[in-house]
């Protein structure tokens, strides 16, 4: 049963088309050393179930006394307490190496993450001199290169995990936690809040950008880079300015300087809106000024249903515009 | 009273009608609910906690139809939340536990051919506080207001009441209730297990159900009071705004998950090894033969238990932990596999050199066992730290516990449900609609939990009210829907199986022809449990000693009669069970159902905030026990002793350690010292985690002199009733009295003492998790000092009343148990108080 299951599982994981947020789809070197562990781990459980199955069929098809008291306690002994202790104590030895954390050096990138009810604040401080970057719901790393997390939780408890890149690590109030992890393969994947934060738990999850060393330079060059933006005074602008968005929003460059919620100097690049939730279109991004709580129970960010379609939409096109 | 004596037919019906009339329940619209008999109250426990298990089950199944399809929207998120919530705490608190206590209390007295457990009126007091706390958490859910922050209730999400309302107090509060009930049945257990045993039945002739009992009940008392102590922090939080878990004031949210997990880690064993229990009872009679391995049995269920506490913390392995730690705990979460796999093993051996008879029953032992080793191997896969790092919160682990719980602790039970239902019933249930179910149970499980592991590993967390489709994650869900409909229909089959019965004609006596003390029950059960109570010279003593059903019938053991028009059993000493005395048990009475109600009046009013309606209360639970145990216990008989058969005559009062009073004050002050631990856990907890404490500003914490004066007050107390207790022994009764006296001043002195430390030094305990825990110890020690003084009064007054004598003092010994540990919680209180500041 469990067997036949199991096949069946397998070709569906296969064909799956999840390559972004999956443990088996990996583009971290921790990632793949634990999918090596599981690999292990698995083929290790599938032999030992049909071992003990095998036994059981046999201990009830065999006639009686065919096993003598003392072969009985014989099998306790070694079958029950020696064999496993045996197995475990070398799948301890075979994991130890794995729980040593990846080494990194003073000049790593490092990346503040913490999280939010129900968002992510990302702050890239690399060793040079330059101000910080802070962005949101997005997370870029260059590949091949180290690359240090330094994990916080300003509200509640949440956990930071990108399954293809390396296992997860609570962000916990009152606490900075660090991962440190090393990319392997440039592309687009998911990660997701995996501690339960309260309402929009499910709808807690972000971009991770995988890029050649080289490219992310230049991205983080060109995002760091501080570029006033011409004051023309766009109607979208003019209503950010009005609604007050900026009391909670910072845009650079502008004199919106808040930090409750979700840094938007870059809105114009990022691949989703929400925290992973949705495509970031113009009718997506006006639905959400309007009623963010249709998209997202709990979040904080109030609602302005005074605000007419075409105003939200007006909003919408000068956050699009900001790259 | 020779054995020949019960040659007389006309002597045994009159024995009979003596024990009929002494055991006859109460009847009444009313008063049969006043009913303590173990059999009518361990039915109850068990419809009650089996009603949970289907509520809970329902709330199951509307998650997983919510989870059929991506973005679907059947339910919102707040209620999701709800749904798995209270789903995971009603399993975990409303059925698994109470469901083994219930069990428990049917079977043991059985098992262990006595009467009746020591305390009816206890176990009957825990079924009402079960109730009522069952039916207050789980009903919340039809107002909204049910908890919503996962069964595991990690602040800060729970305890700042800008982010979690009602819900959290109704799970701390009402879940507190039930865990007070929940002590209350292992204190019951444990003493039944050591002290009721009959004549002859040493520690190693013991049915290994009455051991898994003992090792079970005892890692109850050692696992909730933990939680108890998180309990009392967290509603202290939420309540008076006392910053335990708040870092900017202090607190870490860690200290919960650690007092959380040190109590929900051996709580898996808890309701694991009640299942393998009933294993090792139906394993040997399916085999026709002695289990193989006891000892070996017994030594893996103690090691179970022991290694069970030391690893909790593999449920944080993502939370940050030194690597030691990790090493350290993943080795204890592997090594916990090897007793399971000797039990296991020890089950096979016992088929493998035995003559199988294939029956329903063991039917589902095989089918649990199944599911259950792919639960516990993919159980040794996430003790693997790094593999956990991947798998933790994800779906992988729902698939890991519910085929650990549904192999382990579900199935198991149905397994014991076909094979005790005769002896409950006196009715085999139907051998066709078993295998139905079972069928439909075994698939079921299987395609509902075996695609989780794959959803958990292809990136879906757990707790998610809905997924998006993007992840390919649609078929995995709906496979895992059907399965969870199948098996549930399959649970279906079970109840219609059950609500048959009634119909069906009545078993043949011991139907499965087992060999162990419970078969001894007759279809056409009488309330008196147990015709005579045997001499016990094997583990299966209807296999093995000659015609012992027809002399146990025949009433030619002990305890054939009930002259006196009173409820009684014998008590026995712990390790080899020689008869020490026969003790009256308790009859029906109003005062357990009264102490509930008042005791749930207590939780249920303070989760409104009603705190005077709540005082009143808890003043009406102090009347309701003190009544309780004025009329009920320590009772001086008419004569000192009586024959019991066989020329043996016994006590008919005990007290010290030889008596099974003593026992329950000794083992629940166990319980509470646990739970004062955990509170003296958190406070070196802060102190280890956070430089800053105590911080600078109050370094000077309550001063040395106010918590000193009220440990010198504490100990003056404590000494004065050990000297009561001795003189009074010696017939200096009045002196004793003085003593006590002394006693209680010296109680009530040092609450004004105790206070006055932290009071005088002006310590805010909002202002910081310092004050806020050196507070807590402080009232803890108080409080107690206050049950210290009411106790002694009671010693004082039973004195005076003249219901307690040099002859009859278990009165002051039981007390002065309760001081020995009264004395330790106020030296170690007030040591870490007063001096510690001191010294760090």
């Amino acid at each position: 049963m469990a067997r036949m299951l199991l096949l069946t599982m397998l070709v569906a994981a296969l064909t799956g088309c999840n390559a972004q947020q999956s443990t088996l789809a990996v583009f971290g070197a921790d990632a793949r050393a634990i999918r090596h562990i599981a690999i292990i781990l698995t083929s290790g459980a599938i032999l030992i179930l049909a071992i003990t199955a095998a036994l059981y069929v046999r201990a009830v098809r065999a006639s009686e006394h065919s096993l003598s008291h003392e072969q009985g306690m014989r099998m306790i002994l070694w079958v029950g307490a020696i064999g496993p202790t045996l197995i475990l104590t070398a799948l301890l030895l075979y994991a130890l190496p794995a729980m040593r954390p990846r080494p990194a050096d003073p000049g790593d990138l490092i990346i503040r993450v913490e999280g939010e009810q129900f968002w992510w604040r990302a702050v890239y401080r690399p060793s040079d001199n330059a101000p910080p970057l802070s962005s949101a719901n997005e997370i870029r790393v260059p590949v091949g290169r180290t690359v240090v997390f330094e994990l916080m939780a300003k509200d509640v408890i949440h956990s930071f995990w990108i399954p293809g890149l390396a296992g997860k690590m609570d962000m916990i109030p009152g606490r900075t936690n660090r991962l440190v992890v090393k990319a392997e393969k440039p592309g687009r994947y998911r990660g997701v809040c995996a501690e339960f934060c309260g309402l929009s738990h499910a709808l807690m999850a972000f971009d991770v950008i995988a890029m050649e060393p080289a490219a992310f330079d230049t991205w983080l060059a060109d995002a760091r880079a501080v570029v006033p933006l011409p004051a023309i005074a766009t109607p979208g602008r003019v209503l950010f300015d009005a609604q007050g968005c900026g009391a909670c929003h910072t845009i650079r460059g502008t004199p919106h300087v808040g930090t409750i919620g979700p840094d938007l100097s870059r809105f114009g690049e990022r691949l989703t809106l929400g925290a992973g939730i949705l495509p970031p279109t113009i009718d997506n991004i006006a639905a959400f000024i309007r009623t963010p709580q249709q998209a997202k129970p709990g979040v904080r960010m109030p609602a302005y249903p005074q605000l007419s379609q075409e105003d939200a939409s007006a909003i919408a096109h000068y956050l699009k515009g900001m790259k | 009273m020779s054995l020949h004596d019960q040659d007389d037919p006309a002597l045994r019906a009159a024995q009979e009608d003596r024990l009929r009339a002494v055991w006859k329940p109460p009847s009444g619209l009313f008063l049969r609910w006043t009913d303590c008999n173990n059999n009518r109250v361990g039915v109850w426990y068990v419809l009650t906690a089996f009603a949970f298990m289907l509520f809970a089950g329902v709330l199951a199944l509307i998650m997983r139809t919510q989870l059929a399809v991506p973005d679907n929207d059947l339910v919102s998120a707040g209620t999701f939340n709800q749904l798995f919530t209270l789903h995971g705490s009603m399993m975990m608190f409303l059925f698994a536990v109470p469901m083994f206590e219930a069990v428990s209390i049917i079977l043991l007295p059985q098992l262990l051919g006595a009467r009746d457990l020591p305390f009816p009126r206890l176990s009957a007091f825990g079924y009402w506080s079960f109730l009522l706390g069952g039916v207050f958490v789980g009903g919340s859910i039809f107002f909204n207001a049910a908890p919503d922050g996962g069964w595991f209730m990690y602040p800060p999400l729970t305890t700042r009441t800008d982010l979690s309302g009602l819900g959290a107090d109704i799970w701390m509060l009402g879940l507190s209730f039930i865990e007070v009930s929940s002590v209350a049945a292992a204190v019951e257990l444990i003493v039944g297990v050591l002290k009721c045993r009959p004549p002859g039945m040493q520690l190693n002739l013991m049915p290994l159900y009455a051991w898994y009992i003992l090792v079970v009940a005892v890692m109850i008392l050692f696992a909730f009071p933990p939680l108890i102590a998180g309990d009392i922090l967290f509603e202290m939080e939420r309540l008076l705004n006392w910053p335990f878990f708040d870092a900017n004031r202090g607190g870490d949210p860690l200290l919960w998950q650690h007092l959380f997990w040190i109590f929900g880690h051996p709580e898996v064993y808890i309701v694991f090894l009640p299942s393998i229990a009933l294993f090792a009872m139906l394993v040997p009679t399916f085999s026709n033969r002695h289990l193989l391995g006891y000892p070996w049995i017994v030594l893996a269920a103690v090691g179970t238990a022991f290694l069970s506490f030391g690893l909790w913390v593999h449920h944080m392995f993502t939370t940050g932990l030194p690597k030691i730690s990790l090493a350290f705990f993943s080795a204890a979460s592997e090594a916990v596999a090897i007793p399971t796999a000797v039990q296991i093993f020890a089950f096979i051996a016992t088929l493998w050199a035995g003559r199988v008879t294939w029956s329903t029953p063991l039917l589902y032992a095989t089918g649990s066992l199944a599911i259950f080793v792919i639960g516990g191997l993919t159980g040794v896969m996430v003790a693997v730290a790094p593999f956990d790092w991947q798998a933790h919160d994800t779906y992988f682990i729902v698939a890991h516990l519910h085929y650990v719980l549904i192999g382990g602790t579900l199935l198991p039970l149905f397994a014991g449900l076909y094979y005790y239902w005769p002896l409950i019933t006196g009715k085999k249930l139907s051998d066709r609609l078993g295998r139905i179910a079972f069928w439909m149970l075994f698939v079921g499980a299987n395609l509902t939990f075996f695609p989780m592991h794959f959803s958990g590993l292809m990136g879906m967390p757990r707790r998610v009210f809905t997924y998006p489709a993007e992840l390919g994650l649609d078929g995995l869900n709906m496979a895992s829907t059907l399965g969870a409909w199948l098996f549930a229909s399959g649970v279906a089959v079970i109840c219609v199986d059950l609500c048959l019965s009634p119909r069906r004609a009545k078993a043949q006596r011991n139907p499965w022809g087992a060999g162990t003390l419970e078969w001894l029950a007759h279809p056409d059960d009488e309330d008196w449990g147990i015709r005579s109570i045997p001499l016990i010279e094997s583990r299966y003593p209807i296999w093995d000693q000659k015609d012992f059903v027809q002399k146990v019938d025949e009433g030619r053991f002990f305890l054939p009669d009930a002259e006196e028009g009173r409820r009684e059993t014998i008590v026995t000493t712990v390790l080899d069970a020689r008869p020490l005395a026969v003790i009256r048990l308790g009859t029906p009475s109003v005062t357990p159902i009264l102490t509930a109600l008042s005791l749930g009046g207590v939780f249920i009013l303070t989760t409104y905030h009603l705190y005077w309606a709540a005082l009143v209360c808890a003043v009406a639970t102090l009347a309701c026990a003190i009544w309780w145990l004025w009329t009920g216990t320590a009772e001086i008989p008419e004569k000192p002793c009586k024959p019991i058969g066989h020329g043996i005559e016994l006590p008919l009062y005990i007290s010290g350690p030889a008596a099974p009073g003593w026992w329950a004050m000794f083992i629940t002050m166990m319980a509470d010292a646990t739970a004062f631990s955990g509170l003296v856990f958190g406070y070196y907890f802060f102190w280890t985690r956070h430089a800053d404490f105590p911080p600078m500003a109050m370094a000077d914490g309550p001063g040395m002199y106010w918590p000193m004066v009220a440990l010198v007050l504490g100990v003056t107390s404590w000494l004065a009733t050990i000297a009561a207790r001795e003189v009074h022994a010696r017939g200096d009764v009045g002196i004793a009295r003085l003593l006590l006296m002394l006693g209680i001043a010296t109680s009530l002195a040092g609450i004004a003492a105790g206070l006055a430390g932290p009071w005088t030094h002006g310590m805010d305990p909002e202002s910081h998790s310092y004050p806020a825990i050196v507070w807590t110890l402080t009232v803890w020690t108080v409080a107690h000092a206050g049950i210290a003084a009411i106790m002694q009064s009671y010693a004082l007054a039973r004195s005076i009343a003249r219901r307690m004598d040099p002859q009859h003092d278990a009165d002051i010994r039981n007390v002065t148990v309760y001081m020995h540990f009264f004395a330790l919680t106020a030296i170690v209180a007030y040591a870490t108080i007063g001096l510690f500041p001191s010294l760090s």
